[in-house]
């Protein structure tokens, strides 16, 4: 049987991947943030997961408007980055763990999920810069670690899932990797967020008590988050802190056993973006 | 023309969830944002804008907001903001110059307000 080492849930501002390519990382500006990953990396080292199933929102390189899957599974042997249109760098592409990707497919659709399975797909910063802030001498040498299963949710296009059904949506991707029989250790990550919004007059929201609430509820009372609709949660978060469905499907993941946060970070502003980061393991 | 938001969508000051009517008003404009993810097509655009807008089927709306570089009026034209990056980067614009455009102030004073957010 498969085993879950744990989750890190994590933003992923597009400027993190400039400060990476500038080496920027112990400039003051950039320095609370970096830090936070210091431990991240060191508990990663202790116990390296071999596989990592990250969930993720696409900023219009994988998907358009034309099509626009609420869950989307990836099922390529190989996942390429690509030009994302505004000029930050492209990182190495990362190896597809095929095996895991059709298990989580069968179940989900078991579970009555009725996912994407999307044989070929592109991954943008939401899913390379994670890979990069947990594992720097693979960006720099040009090869990941692990293999991924990257996992798509809509947050481009309203109606987007609910807070309720993204975290049985992380429930059900628990019981496909516990029921997967293999020995891989896999960790997931949770890859958006938290508060930001780049359009509209209200440019530049975020909302620090939201956010450390939300954070904290992910520890002792995971499902306080379905009180809300995505609309409260806008108004909340703003629309791009939506993106904090991910955590929300990430904890889902964690939530067959009791969890303990092995460690967190929270740094305002990036860019445009409250920036957070959390490790959950099983307690 | 469809209606700016859907019935029964909240509402939130300064805010447009982008949802339904955004999409079916912007998919010409959001269509041609898309395209910018190719170093040829963005060159094909910095050559003719009106030229470029056209073959992409532009409104009339849409391609006013873009001669204006009015981000706001792109959003009301059914503009994303995740494709309207991808213009902002071709025009030479971070995501704190179009804060500062949508909330009519420098680009100074909104990065105050940023780290402001923090304490």
């Amino acid at each position: 049987m498969a085993e879950i080492i744990g989750s890190v849930c994590t933003s992923h501002v597009p400027a993190i991947g400039g400060a990476l390519a500038r080496n920027q990382q112990q400039t003051p500006y950039w320095k609370p943030f970096f830090d936070g990953y210091v431990k991240v990396r060191e508990w990663l080292a202790k116990d390296p997961p071999d596989v990592v199933v990250i969930i993720h929102n696409d900023h219009g390189l994988n998907f358009f408007l034309d099509k626009m899957p609420t869950f989307a599974v990836g099922a390529a042997e190989v996942y390429h980055n690509a030009d994302e249109g505004w000029g930050i760098p492209t990182l190495a592409p990362a190896r597809g763990c095929v095996d895991l990707s059709w298990q989580i497919v069968e179940k989900a659709v078991e579970d009555e999920f009725d996912i994407t399975t999307c044989q070929e797909a592109l991954i943008d910063h939401a899913v390379e810069l994670p890979l990069a802030l947990l594992w720097p001498e693979g960006r720099r040498a040009g090869k990941w670690p692990v293999e991924i299963v990257p996992i798509c949710v809509n947050t481009v296009l309203a109606p987007y899932p609910s807070p309720r059904r993204c975290y049985h949506f992380g429930q059900s991707l628990r019981r496909a990797i516990d029921a997967w029989d293999d020995e891989r250790r896999v960790l997931v990550i949770g890859s958006g967020g938290l508060s930001h919004q780049l359009d509209g007059e209200r440019a530049g929201h975020m909302n620090k008590g939201f956010d450390q609430r939300f954070m904290k509820s992910l520890v002792d009372d995971p499902k306080w988050i379905m009180q809300y609709s995505n609309d409260e949660l806008v108004k909340q978060v703003g629309t791009q802190g939506i993106e904090l469905l991910s955590w929300v499907v990430a904890r889902g993941v964690m939530d067959a056993t009791p969890v303990r946060e092995y460690h967190s970070n929270y740094h305002v502003p990036i860019s445009n973006t409250a920036t957070g980061l959390q490790v959950l393991e099983p307690a | 023309m469809t209606p700016l938001a859907t019935p029964g969508r909240h509402s939130i000051p300064g805010t447009t969830i982008f949802d339904g009517a955004l999409a079916r008003r912007g998919y010409a404009l959001n269509r041609m944002c898309f395209s910018f993810n190719s170093s040829e097509n963005r060159s094909a655009f910095k050559e003719d804008e009106e030229a470029y807008m056209a073959r992409y089927g532009l409104t009339e709306a849409q391609k006013k907001a873009i001669r204006s570089r009015n981000v706001l009026q792109m959003i009301a034209a059914g503009g994303h903001i995740y494709y309207l990056a991808k213009l902002a980067g071709i025009l030479g614009l971070d995501v704190q110059d179009l804060g500062a455009q949508q909330t009519g102030t420098s680009k100074e004073a909104f990065e105050r307000k940023l780290i402001a957010a923090g304490a």
